[in-house]
């Protein structure tokens, strides 16, 4: 599993989950966040927070939809694409 | 007037108009109708015989609705549960109500083969006091408790808020509150008695989403509890739906600068701040005109209704005297389902043939009449709309053998109104940390029953009487919070 995947899941388990991903709580990578009932409202507040603060992306109000937030492989795309994106902008400013 | 035949009246009047929208899909009043009346036809070959409860535990969704219906068109009463709880309490209350059949994630497909199949099925013959939901609420002691509402609760109860809203076959509602709540389910019956069009969402999580399908959907009522309107003032700047004609508010009042905020966002709409409770479902709504006026009062009774503030002996108190809220009116619920004593500590006789509600609710008016809440009776603590006993918290936490005493409050929380915290004693000679408690709620509760601040001390403070004081906790935490 790639490091940045294994970090955000390890973010998911022990924020969400108190760090307990077995029996009834255990998720697959594909999993939606909403319908499993592990990320709410709020903790999609959290998660935002983390993803700026731990991999200094910019997330803007138009990131905030399922299909960037709601599963660990759409988190993970997400992450990449926006580090992607700064390092692009940064060339240019460079 | 039965539930099912707002569903039903509409149909008639106008069969292709658009329902309910859902997971992109688009059921007519005529589709809906008769999806509805075929889950009836398998209820009733599955045994299911009027005055039987059925219990639904489902996200929103367009099965949901059509089981609803179906419950009811086969004479039953209809139980939803509401897809955020754990299994032991949906275990719980299906218990509790004596239900006949459960459906729930595992089995939704058999409502969806039902509502596509052949046979329909004409409906029960019921009376409009026959029971048609339980909604199940928080008792004091975190158990459940059903609020038994009948065909005339919940369908005076849609005319009257139709009525202030000023709803037409026009409108289009979008509902991301849950249906086991009467607030959502609302929704439902008022939109289907006029004709409109509903937006079931399944949740608040994605508020830009949200307002992406309000502008693309028309939409032009939004009701609100407000930590949606939190998120909503957070996370979807600068959006516009211009064709949105009103918001609500309800579960718990609006603090000044989002009330302010949410005007400002939707510069056309009205914004309506209402208060109610599961036993009366609503009770008074504040007719938008005088919120610039008084902004911190729920307002009038519901057309058709009544709500005064009384004293300790029943009588009605001066302006500005805080007292219990009393509601009557065919809107208040027929009781509590099996538990006749809870029931007539809230049902009162109120001369022939009637009875009022004792909400526990401590309310003032001002000189006009307009009713302004000022507190609950209870400990309850209201986490983003959801009421949560301290007691079965501390229950949960009691369990851990570490654990010497506990004490479970609410404390102000930002985008959720309140959020739980405990304080607990470690047992003499032993350890505890806040992780291993947090752990073990979440394993036995709800994510929003566990408590986000968990502090571990020497003693905890008590009352004059020696009982724990959750009030002294929480004023302490106020107090930490804001430094002087």
């Amino acid at each position: 599993m790639e490091p940045l995947r294994a970090e955000l899941r390890k973010f998911i388990t022990d924020n969400f989950l108190f760090g307990d991903a077995s029996g009834r709580f255990a998720f697959s990578d594909e999993d939606s966040f909403q319908e499993r009932g592990i990320v709410d409202s709020t903790g999609v507040l959290e998660l935002v927070s983390h993803l700026q603060e731990h991999y200094a992306i910019n997330i803007e109000d138009d990131d905030l939809i399922p299909d960037n937030l709601d599963s660990v492989t759409k988190v993970t795309a997400f992450v990449e694409r926006k580090r992607r994106d700064s390092e692009a902008g940064a060339r240019r400013a460079g | 007037m039965l539930v099912d035949d707002l569903l039903a009246a509409s149909a008639d009047r106008r069969p292709e108009k658009t329902a309910v929208i859902c997971d992109g899909e688009r059921w007519t009043y005529r589709q809906l109708d008769d999806a509805s009346s075929r889950v009836a036809a398998w209820l009733a070959d599955g045994g299911v015989v009027p005055g039987d409860r059925v219990a639904i535990w489902l996200e929103n969704s367009i099965a949901l609705v059509a089981a609803i219906f179906g419950i009811l068109k086969a004479g039953g009463i209809f139980v939803v549960i509401n897809a955020r709880v754990t299994p032991d309490h949906a275990a719980a209350v299906a218990s509790d109500s004596g239900a006949r059949i459960l459906i729930g994630r595992e089995t939704v497909s058999d409502i969806q083969s039902a509502m596509r199949g052949t046979s329909r099925r004409r409906r029960s013959s019921r009376t409009e006091n026959d029971v048609a939901a339980l909604i199940y609420t928080s008792g004091s002691t975190g158990e459940p408790k059903g609020v038994m509402l009948t065909h005339r609760n919940l369908t005076a109860a849609a005319e009257a808020i139709s009525g202030y809203l000023g709803n037409t076959e026009d409108d289009v509602i979008l509902n991301a509150l849950p249906l086991a709540f009467t607030y959502g389910l609302g929704q439902l019956t008022t939109a289907f008695g006029v004709g409109a069009t509903v937006v079931l969402e399944r949740s608040f999580a994605y508020p830009r989403a949200i307002v992406d399908t309000m502008v693309r959907e028309r939409v032009t009522g939004l009701p609100l509890v407000p930590t949606m309107a939190t998120l909503l003032l957070k996370q979807a700047n600068g959006l516009r739906v211009p064709s949105l004609r009103y918001v609500t508010n309800a579960a718990a009042a609006l603090a000044p600068a989002k009330l302010h905020g949410l005007l400002e966002r939707f510069p056309g709409a009205r914004l309506f701040s209402m208060y109610g409770q599961t036993e009366c479902q609503r009770a008074s709504y504040l007719p938008p005109e005088q919120l610039a006026v008084r902004p911190e009062s729920v307002g009038i009774p519901i057309p058709g209704t009544t709500a005064i503030v009384v004293d300790d002996f029943g009588r009605r108190v001066p302006p500005g005297v805080v007292g219990e809220l009393i509601v009557r009116g065919p809107h208040v619920m027929a009781g509590y389902w099996n538990r006749p004593a809870a029931t007539a500590s809230v049902l009162r006789p109120a001369g022939p043939g009637e009875r009022e509600l004792h909400t526990g609710d401590l309310f003032r008016a001002d000189a006009e009449g307009f009713l302004y809440f000022v507190a609950r009776a209870d400990d309850l603590i209201k986490v983003g709309g959801e009421k949560v006993a301290p007691k079965e918290i501390e229950h949960v936490i009691a369990e851990l053998p570490s654990v010497a005493d506990v004490a479970v409050f609410g404390v102000p929380d930002d985008v959720l109104g309140e959020v739980v915290a405990a304080a607990i004693t470690p047992m003499p000679g032993m350890t505890i940390s806040a992780d291993v408690v947090r752990r073990h709620c979440h394993g036995h509760l709800e994510s929003f029953k566990v408590p986000r601040d968990v502090s571990v001390r020497a003693s905890l403070p008590t009352t004059d009487t020696g009982k724990v004081s959750r009030r002294a906790l929480r004023a302490a935490a106020l107090a930490a919070e804001r430094p002087a």
